[in-house]
């Protein structure tokens, strides 16, 4: 899929034939695949050079961070499992939900909160998973946008538990383990956000360099040679489809607690594709295409946008059109392009 | 009791025109997906052309009614060829996901197009007037309009079926939908198969966003808003067949109707229910019969 998991395939093929020496650069390069890197600690001091630089715009940094978060939650299905979704807002609002219901009644303590919403999205995401990846190709498609749509119209329904399409208000958000309170600058929500969402991306890290991220990938280029192997493939897959509903859960708990109310939007079309559209900016498959990409969009967004809507629109619909004809790797597998042109 | 049933008549007739527009918009999208493979998101976009076409020959043009129908179905037929040639081939074959992005950046950009050349707001549609009224069948009063949607729709349909089932190109199209290779093998020019039926898809979701303005009115956000609804017909009918497709939009119409009638404080809901439900018994769609989903 990507040119990165191209290589790789290649390079165990090439081991598959004539097993090297335990020294030979392949084996080198597939035994530290894993490792840190200096330059993974780039989006870190970026955020962090952030916090002092832009002191106005923390709460959009905020924003950046969740929503960065829930591209990760994305990428792993869509990247890594080879399942294309238009559905993830619906983990991301019953996440964002279940916080806003349980704050409106009382509930406050933000850390508790957020690990229920995770669980709740993960609820939601086991469940359809059972229907959604039963099925393939435009059924599975349009299953994922089912479920979101559904949910949308409970949500919009039910007015007494979710306030429908006023957006559930008055919810309250005690300080994070009774020290931090949310601030009207967005300190407090920029470097919880930021907190969290390492602590993401560091287990969806560990997880796609795990046996069972491997063989998601596996899944993806080949399910028949994994059926083959007798890797349980469906039970892989809702196990993924879990673990990206539950990160996905937790996004949107910090957009709750961070704004401190929830609308229908967070279970909308806009927020489903949207996310689609940034990763494939980036780049899918890759981790990282979620730092690029989100914030490239989002910046994009903020200053396009509220301008004029049709346009952005009929922008972002040509962009997407050009890069899916000419950059499939999205920015970094253009930057990955020129790099091996230049080492070259 | 009387009232019990004049509801059923009421539900069963607005839902069975309903069905007739979803199918005519979404069969093409079932063809396209069993021949081609391809996942076309985009596919409402050519019903709302149609849309757009029609109401600007008749409302600024003065073209008669049934011209305007015929014409927009052709314009937007060929249109489609051109696209076709130029974008939707390059992606035969290909990822899923870049099939996904693809559409859906058309549908982005013609959503903003419409919007630019037409404005936000619905487009006026007036039946011409010897289709506008009602009409009296054993004392029960039926909208005209709807009535002719309805003949309409099933002129259609039929013509399709005989199409497909006893001539030479039906069978072509059947066997590029069971086997591509062997299709292609026995001498089949599957390229130009591709275009036409491209076309033909097209052109009938282009007839239905035409003759169903008035049922789904033609706006901007038309192909994204009824996007699920032409989605749930060719799943839920089965791909690659065009028989699955009508009775899963006799099956949507009617029930969506009779949903919003009884039950209209829960909305859509239950018809996403039921869609998930039939899924989860036939994940292939009650009608599928290729191999591959």
């Amino acid at each position: 899929m990507t040119d990165a998991s191209q290589r790789e395939t290649l390079l165990a093929r090439k081991l598959a034939a004539a097993p090297p020496a335990p020294s030979s650069p392949a084996v080198l390069a597939l035994s530290r695949r894993h490792r840190f890197r200096p330059l993974e600690a780039l989006p870190w001091i970026a955020a962090a050079f952030g916090f002092f630089a832009f002191p106005d715009y923390l709460s959009l940094g905020a924003q950046v961070f969740i929503t960065i978060l829930f591209a990760l939650s994305a990428d792993l299905i869509i990247g890594y499992t080879g399942i294309v979704t238009l559905g993830q807002a619906a983990f991301f609002g019953t996440g964002a939900y279940t916080c806003g219901i349980l704050a409106a009644h009382g509930w406050t303590e933000p850390l508790s909160l957020l690990i229920f919403g995770t669980a709740a999205g993960a609820l939601v995401g086991f469940l359809s998973g059972f229907v959604v990846l039963r099925t393939q190709g435009l059924t599975q498609l349009m299953l994922t946008l089912i479920v979101a749509i559904m949910l949308q119209e409970g949500a919009n329904k039910a007015t007494d538990l979710t306030g429908g399409a006023n957006g559930l208000q008055g919810m309250e958000i005690a300080p994070i383990l009774g020290l931090f309170n949310f601030d009207l600058f967005g300190r407090v929500a920029y470097l919880y956000c930021l907190a969290i969402l390492f602590l993401g991306w560091l287990a969806l890290r560990m997880i796609v360099h795990s046996p069972f991220g491997r063989s998601l990938t596996g899944i993806r280029e080949s399910e028949a040679r994994m059926h083959a192997i007798g890797s349980p493939v469906f039970r892989r897959r809702l196990l993924a489809y879990t673990i990206s509903a539950a990160v996905a859960g937790a996004a949107g708990v910090l957009l709750a607690e961070t704004t401190q109310v929830v609308a229908l939007d967070a279970l909308g079309f806009d927020r489903s594709g949207g996310v689609l559209i940034m990763l494939i900016i980036g780049g899918v498959g890759r981790l990282y295409g979620a730092f690029v990409g989100v914030p490239l969009y989002m910046i994009a967004q903020d200053r396009l946008a509220q301008q004029d809507p049709i346009y952005w629109y009929f922008w972002i619909g040509l962009f997407l059109l050009l890069i899916v004809l000419f950059a499939r790797g999205g920015v970094l597998g253009l930057i990955d392009k020129l790099r091996r042109r230049w080492v070259r | 009791m009387g009232g019990y049933f004049s509801a059923v008549i009421s539900i069963a007739f607005h839902g069975t025109a309903f069905a007739m527009v979803l199918y005519l918009v979404s069969v093409g999208l079932s063809v396209t997906m069993g021949l081609m493979g391809f996942v076309n998101l985009a596919h409402g976009v050519f019903a709302a052309a149609g849309g757009y076409v029609m109401t600007t020959l008749l409302n600024d043009y003065n073209v008669p009614f049934p011209a305007a129908v015929v014409l927009a179905a052709i314009a937007v037929g060929l249109a489609s060829i051109v696209l076709e040639r130029t974008l939707y081939r390059r992606f035969y074959g290909g990822a899923e996901l870049d099939q996904v992005l693809m559409t859906i950046g058309l549908i982005f950009m013609s959503i903003a197009v419409a919007k630019y050349i037409w404005g936000p707001s619905q487009q006026p549609m007036q039946p011409p007037s010897y289709l506008s009224g009602h009409f009296d069948i054993a004392g029960r009063d039926f909208p005209t309009y709807r009535s002719f949607i309805i003949a309409a729709g099933a002129v259609v349909v039929t013509v399709l079926w005989l199409g497909l089932d006893r001539t030479r190109l039906g069978a072509k199209i059947r066997a590029a939908v069971d086997n591509r290779r062997m299709a292609q093998s026995v001498g089949i020019n599957t390229s130009g198969l591709f275009s036409f039926t491209f076309a033909l898809g097209t052109g009938l979701a282009a007839l239905g966003g035409a003759l169903g303005a008035e049922i789904l009115p033609i706006f901007p956000g038309y192909s994204l808003d009824h996007l699920i609804y032409f989605l749930i017909v060719v799943a839920v009918g089965g791909l690659g067949t065009i028989r699955g497709p009508f009775f899963a939009a006799m099956l949507l119409g009617i029930s969506d109707t009779a949903f919003k009638y009884l039950l209209p404080e829960f909305g859509s809901f239950f018809i996403y229910a039921l869609t998930l439900v039939v899924l989860l018994w036939r994940p292939k769609g009650l009608f599928g019969q290729t191999g591959r989903a």
